[in-house]
């Protein structure tokens, strides 16, 4: 994998740290060569392609950026690309199958979740770890798992409605 | 935004671990949650020369209490581990109270208590919940292993004492000599903001009397305060509105609060002493129900 950046920096070629990583994401076995100064996002978007993931405050506030680490949800603009070696990765990308649309996007569909859309990702991710931990959440859990999680369009009431939609719709 | 360049090692074991700091060069930091380092280093308001991750040392996660009743941290029990921690709820009320508020949901999966003390962030939290319960945190280095306790610790903003060498792998909370009651109140604009201004109350009782009681502050002065003359106010008596007040002013009184966006030093002060009785008055109110 090729991550190309412009040159700011005096040092010659041969010095510039490079670390080597295996990892998983969503569910596919990949290698990088990274330099440990690059943010997981930014191996995600710019190494993978994967611009589901978006980067929005850059310092840990907003969510945006929210990626599943081994299932847990973490702010991959507050993650290093290096710390990923061995584990798994879970982006927007993998949550729709060829066929079908997960019942996470399709609650944010049917509850109009969304208006711009630039936080929808990682409201998403943060909303997929707390289904998985607790498959029956009240409006109360939902608000407090995506706490961490920025919108500024929706007031957020659409999107506490499309979390508890797809949760019915799993449970189901 | 890019952390400046640096070294980067991922050691699987502290002894490899402290090896790498002390050879490590003049700016070596350790990387544990990075919740509070990484945002640092990309601002560059940190450009560590060597960063060693200690996420791949295993048997650091840890929390669990020891025979003798003390609990015991890991490096990498993350805030997460603690906000669903049975263990918590049901022997360290000030802890487990104060678990839920740190940060955010997503920080706090991540983000470690050790990590957060040693940052020493005079609006960090963990810092006042362990000051008030008389805790401690276990440095290990070349020379060996070391309990400093968390009053002589943190030096000030930012700041701590532990030589470049040594990692913290464990924070220690003494063990309660009698029944603990107490809480962690902050105040925050909204989710993920740092406290405008947070109090931890650390209560021991015997029978109907105060054996042993911390208070501490967070985010009114230049780092962590320790209340304690309004702490000693409160021992060798029962909890009573008179003494509750008591401290509650002294408390107020040893806060250093400044004018800034998240409030007037006249209201943050208020807001120490409001939370002090808040906490001590339903400490009171719980202790009369079990009698």
């Amino acid at each position: 994998m090729t991550i190309v950046y412009e040159d700011h920096d005096d040092e010659a070629a041969t010095d510039i740290p490079v670390r080597r990583i295996k990892f998983r994401i969503n569910g596919k076995k990949m290698g990088a060569e990274v330099e440990p100064r690059l943010l997981l996002a930014h191996l995600i978007r710019r190494g993978l392609g994967l611009t589901g993931t978006h980067m929005g405050c850059d310092t840990t506030n907003c969510g945006a950026c929210t990626v599943l680490v081994d299932g847990r949800a973490v702010k991959s603009c507050t993650m290093l690309a290096v710390q990923a070696d061995g584990h798994e990765i879970s982006t927007v990308e993998g949550l729709a199958t060829a066929s079908e649309l997960h019942p996470l996007q399709e609650g944010f569909k049917e509850e109009h979740g969304l208006q711009c859309g630039f936080c929808t990702p990682g409201m998403m991710m943060a909303a997929k770890a707390l289904l998985e931990e607790n498959p029956d959440p009240t409006e109360e859990d939902v608000r407090w798992a995506l706490s961490g999680n920025l919108c500024r369009c929706t007031g957020y009431q659409n999107i506490v409605k499309s979390v508890l939609w797809a949760a019915e719709k799993l449970r189901s | 935004m890019y952390p400046s360049r640096f070294r980067y090692e991922a050691p699987r074991s502290l002894d490899e671990a402290i090896s790498l700091m002390h050879n490590g060069g003049d700016y070596v930091k350790v990387l544990a949650g990075g919740q509070s380092l990484v945002p640092l280093m990309k601002l560059r308001f940190a450009s560590p020369e060597l960063i060693v991750d200690i996420n791949n040392v295993p048997g650091l996660a840890y929390h669990r209490t020891d025979p003798d009743g003390s609990l015991h941290i890991g490096a990498l029990c993350r805030h997460a581990d603690l906000e669903r921690s049975d263990l918590l709820k049901t022997t360290q009320p000030t802890m487990a109270s104060a678990a839920p508020v740190i940060a955010d949901p997503i920080v706090r999966n991540r983000g470690t208590l050790v990590g957060s003390l040693c940052h020493a962030d005079p609006q960090g939290d963990w810092a006042s919940v362990v000051l008030a319960l008389g805790g401690a945190v276990l440095a290990r280095g070349p020379r060996g292993t070391r309990a400093i306790p968390l009053a002589d610790f943190v030096t000030g903003p930012f700041q701590n004492v532990l030589d470049p060498d040594e990692i913290v792998v464990e924070a220690v909370i003494p063990a309660a000599r009698g029944i603990r009651s107490g809480g962690y109140l902050k105040l925050e604009r909204r989710v993920g903001d740092f406290a405008t201004v947070g109090v931890a109350v650390a209560v021991e009782t015997i029978g109907e009397n105060v054996t042993r009681a911390g208070i501490a502050l967070t985010g009114v002065g230049g780092s962590t305060i320790g209340a304690t003359a309004a702490a000693d106010a409160l021992v060798g008596r029962p909890l009573t509105a008179q003494s509750i007040g008591q401290a509650a002013d002294l408390a107020a009184e040893v806060a250093r609060p400044r004018t800034d966006h998240r409030g007037s030093a006249e209201y943050k002060r208020h807001m120490v002493r409001t939370f002090v009785q808040r906490i001590l008055s339903r400490a009171e109110a719980a202790q009369e129900r079990a009698a």
